[in-house]
C-alpha cells in the first residue's frame, strides 16, 4: 500500500470537498446551527409561549350553578380567568377553541355539599391544546381547593384532625446521582442518536459525490487512466468520507455541549424529564469517549456508503439506494433511546444499536469495560469487512462501467 | 510501442447474453507513427483502447505497451500512457493547474520536477491566463487544453486518443489534431480511434479497420487502396465493413 498515493488522492478529495457547498453545509453548517437553534432558539420559543399562555386570562364558561353561589364565588375569585356568559353551543365553542374550558355545576350543588351527598363537577376542555389544558388546570385547582376546604370544615365540625384522612404519606426518593437519573439517560440516548445519525448523514453526500458523482461527471475514466491503483484510490476516497463523517459527529457533539450549556444557563431547555429534571451537559471525558466509539462506526458507515454509491450510475440513483439505508441506521439508534433497552452481551453484537446503547451509558459516565471491548472489536470487524467490500467493489469493471 | 496480441473482451448482458466487444485483435504500433483505429459506433474501438490503457482487463489475450504487459503490470502501463477521450472529463472544483499537478503527482513526479514540467506545459500550450481558474469555469477550448496538459504532464512515450474530437467545434478539434501530430513528431507511439474518415486520411500512418470487435484490415492508406481497389477511404471502409455491419448492433 503506497501511503504517498493514498495521501495524494485524499488531499485532492479534501480540497474539492471544502469547495463543495453541499458537503460544507451538511458537515459543518448543519451541526453548528442545528443545536443552538434546537436548544436555545426552540427552547426559548417554547418557554415564551408557555409563559405567555400562563399569563393570559382564559375565558371560562360556567353551566348551571345559579342555585349555588358558594362555588360560583370561589370560581370567580380564581386569579387570571375571565368568566363568560353560558351559551347553548358551548361544545362548539370549545371545539373551535373560542372558549378553552367549560365547567358544568350540577343543580343544587351547594345544598348537596351541605347535605354531604356525592356529586360530580365536570370540566370540559380540548385535550392536547396548550391554552385549554392551562385553563382547565386553573379551574381544576380552584375546585380542588374548594373541595379541600369543605373537607376541612367537615372534620372541624366533628373535632377530627386532618391526619384522619392521611394515616401515612408515600414518597419516592431518587438515590441515583442526578447525572445518571432517567432524564440523563434519555439525554444520553438522544446524544447517541444524534451522533449516529449525523455521522451517517455527514458521510452520505461525499460518498455519493466521489463515486456515482464521478461517473456522472465523466471524471472516473480520467482517474482510472492514471497510474494510481484502484485500491489506493478507494482508500483515499474512503478517508475523505470518514473525515467528513467524523467531522460532522465531532462538530455536533461540541455544538450540542455548548448549546445545552447556554440553554441550561438561560433556563430555556426544551426537554424536562420527570421530577428530577435533566442534567443537560456533556463532560469533556464523556464527549471524547463517545467520539472514540464513533470512529469504528464512522468507518463502517463510510465503507457501506462508498460500496453502495459506487454501484450507482448517477447521483440520483445513489440517493435512491441510500435513503432506505437511512432507516436501517435510524431505527436502532431510536431503539437505543427507549427506556428499558439496555446493553446485553447479545445486543453488544448488533451493529449501530450496540454503539448507540454504549454512548448512552458513556454520556452519563458509566464505563462497562467488557461491553466497550466487545462493541469496539465487533464494530471494527464489521467496519473492516465493509471496507474490504468497498475496495472489492471498486475493482469490479461491471460496477465501475455499469451501463 | 504497442503490441496487441489476440486481445479479446467479452461482456455478459442479461438480455443479449454474451457479447464479444473485441474479438482476437492483434496489431503493432511503432514509435513515431500514428496508428488509426477506424470503425463505426459500437465496433469495439473504445473497448480496445480502454484495454490498452488498462482501464478494462482483457478476457483473453494481452497487449504490451512500452514493454509492460497490460495484464501483469497495469500500473506501469498507465504510467507510460497519456489517455485522452471526450469521456475523460475534468474535476470541476479544481483549478486547471491543480488538476495537472494532481495527475503529475499520481504519476510519481517529485515537487521540483512537477513545478518545472507544469510551468513548461502551461507556457507551451499558452494556458497561463487561466491556470488558477476552476475547471467548471473554463471554456471548451480551455478544458481541452487542460486535458492535453494532464496527459502530457509525465511526458509519456505512448499516447492513446479515443475519439478525441467527438462533439468539439472545428477550432478546438483542429488544435487536437495538431497536438496529435506533434506527439508523433516527438517520437511518441500514438494510437487514435475515430469514425471520421478525413481525420484518418490527414493523420494516420497505419490504419486498422475494426467492426464487430474484429480487425478486418490493416495497413497504410496506399496499401488499403491497393488491397480494396478503391481510392476513396470511405468506399474502402464500406466495402470492408458492409458484410459485418448490422444497424441494430450500431444502435
Amino acid at each position: 500500500m503506497s501511503i504517498r498515493n493514498v495521501g495524494i488522492v485524499y488531499r485532492k478529495e479534501l480540497r474539492e470537498a471544502l469547495r463543495d457547498r453541499r458537503t460544507v453545509i451538511a458537515s459543518v453548517v448543519v451541526p453548528l446551527l442545528l443545536f443552538p437553534l434546537l436548544s436555545v432558539g426552540f427552547g426559548a420559543v417554547i418557554t415564551s409561549i408557555i409563559g405567555k399562555t400562563k399569563e393570559e386570562s382564559p375565558k371560562i364558561m360556567i353551566l348551571g350553578g345559579e342555585d349555588s353561589p358558594g362555588v360560583i364565588a370561589s370560581l370567580k375569585a380564581t386569579p387570571k380567568i375571565e368568566i363568560v356568559t353560558a351559551a347553548a353551543n358551548w361544545k362548539d365553542l370549545v371545539i373551535n377553541k373560542d372558549v378553552p374550558a367549560v365547567i358544568e355545576i350540577p343543580p343544587g350543588f351547594d345544598k348537596a355539599v351541605a347535605d354531604q351527598k356525592e356529586l360530580d363537577v365536570t370540566i370540559y376542555n380540548y385535550s392536547g391544546d396548550l391554552k385549554s389544558e392551562i385553563a382547565a388546570g386553573k379551574v381544576d385547582k380552584t375546585l380542588k381547593s374548594y373541595r379541600d376546604d369543605v373537607v376541612k370544615n367537615r372534620l372541624q365540625a366533628r373535632n377530627l384532625p386532618e391526619s384522619v384522612l392521611k394515616p401515612f404519606e408515600v414518597k419516592q426518593q431518587n438515590i441515583a446521582p442526578p447525572e445518571k437519573s432517567g432524564g440523563a439517560l434519555f439525554f444520553g440516548g438522544f446524544i447517541a442518536y444524534i451522533v449516529v445519525f449525523l455521522c451517517f448523514n455527514g458521510g452520505m453526500h461525499p460518498a455519493i459525490d466521489l463515486t456515482a458523482g464521478e461517473k456522472e461527471r465523466g471524471t472516473m475514466e480520467t482517474i482510472l487512466s492514471s497510474p494510481v491503483s484502484r485500491a489506493h484510490l478507494v482508500v483515499g476516497k474512503f478517508l475523505l468520507v470518514l473525515t467528513t463523517a467524523l467531522a460532522t459527529a465531532a462538530l455536533s457533539v461540541i455544538s450540542m455541549g455548548i448549546s445545552f450549556a447556554i440553554a441550561n444557563s438561560l433556563h430555556s431547555a426544551p426537554v424536562q424529564a420527570g421530577g428530577d429534571g435533566m442534567s443537560m451537559h456533556i463532560g469533556v471525558g464523556a464527549a471524547l469517549s463517545v467520539f472514540i466509539m464513533a470512529i469504528p462506526l464512522a468507518v463502517l458507515f463510510s465503507s457501506v456508503l462508498l460500496t453502495i454509491a459506487s454501484f450507482a450510475k448517477s447521483y440520483k440513483e445513489a440517493q435512491s439506494y441510500i435513503m432506505p439505508m437511512m432507516f436501517l441506521v435510524i431505527i436502532p439508534a431510536i431503539a437505543a433511546m427507549l427506556p428499558g433497552v439496555d446493553l446485553t452481551p447479545k445486543l453488544a453484537l448488533v451493529p449501530i444499536l450496540n454503539v448507540s446503547l454504549l454512548c448512552k451509558e458513556l454520556v452519563i459516565g458509566t464505563y462497562h469495560w467488557n461491553f466497550i471491548a466487545i462493541i469496539f472489536t465487533s464494530t471494527c470487524a464489521y467496519a473492516a469487512f465493509a471496507l474490504f467490500l468497498a475496495v472489492k467493489m471498486f475493482q469490479r469493471e461491471s460496477v465501475l462501467f455499469r451501463s | 510501442m504497442i503490441e496487441a496480441r489476440g486481445l479479446s473482451k467479452r461482456f455478459r448482458d442479461k438480455k443479449r447474453g454474451e457479447i464479444r466487444a473485441v474479438d482476437n485483435v492483434s496489431f503493432y504500433a511503432k514509435p513515431g507513427q500514428i496508428y488509426g483505429l477506424l470503425g463505426a459506433n459500437g465496433a469495439g474501438k473504445t473497448t480496445t483502447l480502454r484495454m490498452l490503457a488498462t482501464i478494462l482487463e482483457p478476457t483473453d489475450g494481452t497487449a504490451v505497451v512500452y514493454g509492460h504487459d497490460v495484464v501483469e503490470q497495469p500500473e506501469k502501463v498507465r504510467a507510460s500512457v497519456g489517455f485522452l477521450s471526450t469521456a475523460t472529463a475534468l474535476y470541476p472544483r479544481l483549478t486547471s493547474q491543480e488538476l495537472v499537478e494532481y495527475f503529475g503527482r499520481l504519476n510519481g513526479l517529485d515537487e521540483p520536477t512537477l513545478k518545472k514540467r507544469v510551468d513548461y506545459i502551461f507556457d507551451r500550450l499558452d494556458m497561463n491566463e487561466f491556470r488558477d481558474r476552476r475547471c467548471d469555469k473554463l471554456s471548451t477550448g480551455m478544458k481541452q487544453k487542460t486535458s492535453i496538459a494532464r496527459t502530457l504532464v509525465h511526458d509519456p512515450p505512448v499516447m492513446i486518443f479515443d475519439e478525441p474530437t467527438l462533439g468539439l467545434d472545428i477550432m478546438t478539434a483542429r488544435s487536437i489534431i495538431t497536438f496529435i501530430r506533434e506527439c508523433r513528431d516527438r517520437g511518441k507511439t500514438v494510437i487514435f480511434s475515430t469514425h471520421v474518415m478525413s481525420e484518418v486520411e490527414k493523420l494516420c500512418d497505419v490504419i486498422g479497420i475494426i467492426q464487430s470487435g474484429k480487425l478486418l484490415a490493416e495497413g497504410s492508406l496506399a496499401q488499403l487502396r491497393e488491397q480494396c481497389g478503391e481510392q476513396d477511404l470511405e468506399e474502402i471502409f464500406v466495402k470492408l465493413v458492409a458484410p459485418l455491419y448490422s444497424t441494430t448492433e450500431a444502435l
